[in-house]
């Protein structure tokens, strides 16, 4: 294989724009910006693969996002002993039993002949089924809420390390991708698109409402942290005599060398997911996915199972987007399920697969890197756009009105590139081979 | 027990309330169920098309308003309407040029027309923020009841008050007469049963000398309407917020799927299904029950199925209970 020097250019290209801010702006903001295209080029990395790979639309990066952000605080947050004792067990049960529930009803709808009759017990079944559930569920909620409220109120985690919290996120994410892909796969590829819709709202909604599992909109801070925190390193002797034998400040060193700590650890997931998508796709499961993927028809008749590897490859790529989203709560220290915003996380993401080149890996890493820089700067360049154009005007409600709308401008701008790049340059920055 | 009072609070906080946003919805799926059967994609744009055309509206609402227009008890909105139907049917004309026409031609997969429309709706969004700002906008005006829960009590002398805002009786009217009429020209008009051809079987349309184009042109004229109809009474019922309508996408699509996608039927059937169920399942009961029931067996808690905040899991549950049921939805509509 020769060398593509244009793709390499690219990535340089990239790599020029980071450092540009790094010697221009602050080496705080550059990392900041590289941290977070990290985390974009995995979330990328894993629609690519449904997208890329099997031509699956999903519109619910969101929602696995906050699964994953939902992971770092049941992971890495120490229990809450009394929330615990006072409703920990109940809520389980309580949970217990609305599997069971769930599951009854569908050995009911398997089992009995199709009827009247089965309709009926099932309705029956489904309806005490959720009374029970609610009767053990509600106390058991009002119990963890009240213990101590303003600063807890929910049954905390397991109190393990943080890393561990990411594959835990994959594995929800996983979870509600195999939920959902089992409904809405094998129908035609629209309904996919909204299911995932519907499951993202769900899950958000979820996440800001039950107080007892992530404290809703009440906010988890101080997360646990993979890195060494800055006040740390400013303390320790070793450090601050290092800092200042490069000639350096040692609070602001302190900030650019956990940032860096970051970047280390998410390129490092980053580059064993890139291997592995990568010989995947390589291999013969590849080979067969793309076969899939530009002709559903011909790839059945050769007896490949469609739906389930529909399934398979949704749910790897959700999971994928579920690690990405431990990632950036553990990056945040904290879960706000408010900031979840269908237009920042699930269409910002197709904008940088698209972007990038949909079905190549590579494309997926470049465009969520290139697109979150944007994203980034493109709010002061608007900023700055808006005050050149009221530059001349006299001050009145139009002036400052125009000046306050500047940061829609990205929804704007991000829209447009979409739209572009779908019309005039569909492959995107690097093509699929 | 006191069935009377029992009937009326019902009516009061579900009855009256899930007509309104069932007709609302019933105009917003009727939109994105024209575009599936004509276009053969899901609009995810529609939810922002209904936010254009509502604040166009509410942009001419504020004009007649400085002007000194006023409708006595109407809101002078159903004056600004005709102009807010014009400008976004010249947008979602425009957007079918630039963006869409390009796709139908090269024959693309209807999942790339659903990108293109999510690439629309992110255009639009920007663009009604930086029209009108992304906060709430309040431009109803006229009269704000029919009548009071307090009137209600003293003509009937029950405990329990009955109210109904104007903007619930216009949104039902309304969407009543928009719906006969669109009934009327699909069922009626020579180009509404060209619309009903192009949509059945298209190549056989094409046979018989339909214009394509046109039928694609005046498919979008409707959606441009109903989506101004549906959004401004949306807007008036309720309040306009840009992200509350891209929020309405979900219920919307569950009621064109429910209903069967491209059947208009079956989105008017499934936009009441889905607004009972939604405002059924999160209203408290406690009131209704404690009528009902003996006094001995009145109830503690609220007797709220879900929280309001749920709103949307409950109609994404119907979507997926119809999907794995009856994938067509209740009145067959198209499953390819």
């Amino acid at each position: 294989m020769s060398i593509n020097w244009r793709n390499i250019g690219l990535f340089a290209a990239v790599g020029l724009l980071i450092l540009g801010t790094g010697v221009f702006q602050s080496w705080n903001l550059a990392l900041t910006i590289l941290n977070m295209g990290l985390i974009s080029a995995i979330m990328a990395l894993g629609v690519n693969m449904q997208w890329g790979y099997a031509g699956l639309f999903n519109v619910g990066i969101m929602g696995f996002t906050a699964l994953g952000g939902l992971a770092v605080v049941v992971t890495s947050i120490a229990p809450v002993g009394e929330a615990w004792s006072a409703g920990g067990l109940r809520v389980v049960f309580a949970l217990f039993v609305g599997l069971w529930v769930i599951l009854g009803a569908v050995q009911i709808y398997k089992r009995m002949t199709p009827g009247k009759t089965r309709t009926l017990a099932l309705l029956a079944f489904l309806i005490v089924g959720f009374f029970v559930y609610r009767a053990l569920f509600d106390p058991a909620v009002q119990a963890i809420e009240a213990v101590n409220p303003a600063s807890q109120g929910f049954l905390g985690g397991l109190g393990l390390p943080v890393i561990l919290a990411w594959p835990v996120g994959g594995l929800l994410a996983a979870g509600a991708a195999w939920a959902i892909g089992k409904t809405a796969l094998g129908l035609r590829s629209d309904y996919l698109a909204i299911a995932t819709l519907g499951i993202s709202e769900i899950i958000v909604a979820m996440l800001k409402n039950e107080d007892w599992l992530g404290r809703g909109v009440k906010n988890v801070v101080g997360l646990p942290r993979p890195v060494p925190y800055e006040i740390d390193l400013q303390q320790s002797a070793g450090f601050v005599d290092w800092a200042q034998s490069i000639g350096a400040d040692p609070v602001s060193t302190s900030a650019v060398v956990v940032k860096l700590g970051y970047a280390g650890l998410f390129l490092a997931v980053l580059l064993v997911l890139i291997w592995m998508s990568e010989m995947a796709l390589r291999s013969p499961w590849g080979r067969m996915m793309r076969a899939i993927r530009d002709n559903e028809v011909a790839a059945e008749a050769m007896g490949k199972d469609v739906t389930r590897r529909h399934l398979q490859i949704f749910i790897l790529g959700s999971a994928v987007v579920g690690i990405a989203g431990a990632m950036m709560t553990t990056l945040d220290g904290q879960l706000t399920p408010a900031s979840y915003q269908p237009l920042r996380f699930t269409f910002l993401v197709w904008v940088m697969v698209i972007v990038g080149g949909s079905g190549n890996n590579w494309g997926a890493v470049l465009g969520g890197v290139v697109i979150w820089f944007f994203w980034v700067q493109v709010e002061p360049m608007g900023q700055a756009l808006m005050d050149l154009v009221t530059a001349g005007m006299s001050e009145g409600p139009l002036k400052s009105h125009l000046l306050g709308s500047a940061a829609h401008m990205r929804l704007f701008t991000m829209g447009l590139i979409m739209l572009l790049v779908l019309r005039f340059s569909p492959r995107g920055l690097i093509p699929e081979k | 027990m006191d069935l009377l009072n029992a009937i009326v609070a019902l009516s009061n906080f579900v009855l009256i309330p899930a007509m309104a946003y069932g007709s609302q919805l019933a105009l917003g799926a009727l939109g994105v169920t024209l575009i599936y059967g004509i276009l053969r994609f899901s609009n995810f744009a529609h939810g922002d098309t209904m936010s254009f055309g509502t604040m166009v509206v509410i942009l001419f609402t504020w004009l007649f308003q400085s002007w000194g227009l006023s409708l006595g008890p109407l809101p002078v909105a159903l004056l600004a309407l005709p102009f807010g139907i014009a400008i976004t049917a010249l947008l979602v004309l425009g957007t079918d040029k630039v963006v869409y026409a390009y796709y139908r031609r090269v024959k693309a997969k209807p999942i790339v027309l659903v990108m293109a429309s999510i690439g629309v709706m992110f255009v639009l969004n920007g663009v009604v923020r930086l029209i009108i700002g992304p906060g709430d906008q309040n431009f109803a005006d006229g009269a704000r009841f029919v009548f009071t829960a307090r009137d209600f009590k003293e003509w009937s002398g029950l405990a329990e008050g009955l109210a109904l805002k104007s903007t619930q009786l216009i949104t039902v009217i309304t969407a009543a007469i928009v719906v006969a009429l669109l009934f009327w020209f699909l069922n009626r008009t020579r180009t509404g049963k060209s619309m009903r051809a192009y949509s059945d079987n298209e190549d056989l349309a094409l046979l018989s000398g339909i214009n394509p184009e046109r039928v694609v042109a005046i498919t979008w004229i409707i959606v441009a309407a109903l989506a101004a109809i549906a959004g401004t009474l949306y807007g008036l019922d309720k309040s306009f917020k840009p992200f509350t309508y891209f929020q309405l996408l979900l219920p919307i699509f569950a009621s064109a799927i429910v209903g069967g996608l491209g059947s208009p039927l079956g989105a008017i059937a499934g936009g009441f299904v889905i607004a009972f169920s939604e405002v059924m399942v999160t209203y408290a009961w406690k009131k209704v029950v404690t009528y009902i029931v003996p006094e001995a067996w009145a109830p503690d808690g609220l007797l709220q199925l879900l929280s309001t905040d749920y709103k949307f899991a409950v109609s994404f549950a119907i979507l997926v209970i119809v999907l794995l049921f009856r994938p067509t939805g209740l009145f067959r509509g198209k499953s390819v």
